[in-house]
């Protein structure tokens, strides 16, 4: 029998370098800390527990993700933060953003606060989005598999998530 | 022109764009003053999210217990395997011929175990380990009711090493059940109780004592439930609290 091995990786190898992004992003989900720890701590468990069937060839990054989202979502607090399913049309057109007003504001006043304010009031589904897209700097592609969404929905997905922040934005400082 | 390029600045600043486009819409930034101050403020506002993005940190005690318990877990690897076509066939005859020598019931069993352990040691873990909070008996069990699909007993532990923490509802597979907290000394132990039917790999017949990983693990059934009392505290605690439960169940 010809058997030859490739490269291994522990679990460990590949999850805690991942600890404090996942912590951060649980954090931002939840909106609560001692719930934040709940939830990856059970996403941790469950990954572990469902590592053997894990495919060496395949993104840990977005699997592990995708592990803690669903988590969430069928939490207490997930069921209530998505109690409305956002129409996504596929193949939409992407709404440019315009040189104007809420960036050309904001980057005069650098407020993080502000901002961290306007993502907070992002309905869930935008908010994760932009955090996996600008936080976590996930490709369409991972973003497609920790989300379980196509690859054209991302794409709206996303360019409506920054309208939205840019409208709240806009609310925020008129 | 510029509204075709327009629409595509996003997409471009995300690195989403084939080569190609990626160096037409390139060369025509350099040349268009809408579209560069589009891509600067754009790129701002990517980086401004990115910087209030950052905004949570885990505690770092909570990283070190984490970091704990991953690294108290058994080693699984993922092995990346090439394979010629005979040894596929030698794999399965292999597989099948273990299959049969190690038999089913030892593998489900032994799942059931480590299931077992991992409830245990989420609930180590977490911030929120019980769902209610009593020391009584009398408090915890009419709890239950309602929520599982049987009944049973607590011990009276007033005068023992233990101390009953509280409870919650915990599922083994899609099976629910109980999972029972107690405190002995400075360990703390748990009690899983589920319907003996949704339980695969046990027979009826009483397992006794074994280790599990680094835990003390008693298991039983009795009347249609299977007991499972699981922790890091001494073979004789683990024991004396199994007894006890045994004995409430009789009672």
């Amino acid at each position: 029998m010809e058997v030859s091995k490739g490269r291994t990786a522990t679990f460990e190898e590949l999850a805690m370098p991942l600890f404090d992004q996942l912590f951060n992003f649980a954090q931002w989900l939840t909106q609560n800390r001692s719930e934040a720890e709940d939830l990856v701590q059970e996403t941790y468990v469950k990954a572990l527990k469902g590592f053997s069937s894990f495919q060496a060839d395949t993104n840990f990054r977005a699997w592990i993700y995708r592990i803690l989202r669903n988590t969430f979502l069928t939490s207490r607090t997930g069921l209530k933060a998505t109690s409305t399913v956002p129409l996504d049309e596929e193949g939409a057109l992407e709404i440019p953003a315009s040189a104007g007003t809420p960036e050309s504001i904001f980057i005069e006043h650098s407020q993080q606060q502000l901002l961290q304010g306007a993502m907070e009031e992002l309905p869930l589904h935008f908010r994760e989005i932009l955090l996996l897209c600008e936080v976590e700097e996930m490709s369409y592609q991972e973003i497609s598999e920790a989300l379980s969404i196509p690859i054209g929905t991302v794409m709206s997905r996303l360019s409506r998530a920054r309208k939205a922040l840019r409208d709240v934005l806009k609310q925020k400082i008129d | 022109m510029a509204d075709e390029y327009t629409t595509k600045l996003a997409t471009y600043l995300d690195g989403e764009l084939s080569a190609d486009e990626m160096k037409a819409v390139d060369a025509h930034v350099r040349s268009c003053s809408s579209c560069a101050a589009d891509v600067l403020s754009q790129v701002q506002m990517k980086r401004a999210v990115q910087s209030a993005g950052r905004r949570y940190r885990p505690d770092p005690e909570f990283r070190a217990r984490m970091q704990r318990q991953i690294s108290a877990q058994p080693r699984a690897a993922v092995w990346r395997v090439w394979l010629t076509a005979s040894s596929v066939l030698a794999l399965l005859f292999l597989a099948f011929v273990a299959a049969t020598y190690l038999g089913r019931q030892r593998l489900e069993r032994e799942q059931a175990f480590g299931e077992i352990a991992d409830l245990h040691v989420a609930n180590l873990a977490s911030a929120n380990p019980v769902d209610v909070i009593s020391t009584d008996r009398h408090t915890v069990k009419p709890w239950f009711q309602g929520k599982l699909p049987f009944t049973f007993n607590l011990p009276e532990l007033q005068g023992s090493e233990f101390t009953l923490v509280g409870g919650r509802v915990t599922y083994l597979g899609q099976a629910p059940g109980a999972h029972l907290i107690f405190q002995v000394r400075k360990h703390q132990v748990s009690a899983f109780i589920f319907q003996d039917r949704d339980i695969k790999g046990f027979s009826d017949s009483d397992l006794g004592a074994r280790k599990r990983r680094s835990f003390e693990v008693e298991s039983w059934s009795q009347d249609g439930l299977r007991y499972f009392v699981i922790g890091d505290a001494s073979a004789e605690d683990i024991k004396n609290l199994a007894g006890r439960l045994k004995s409430a169940q009789s009672s």
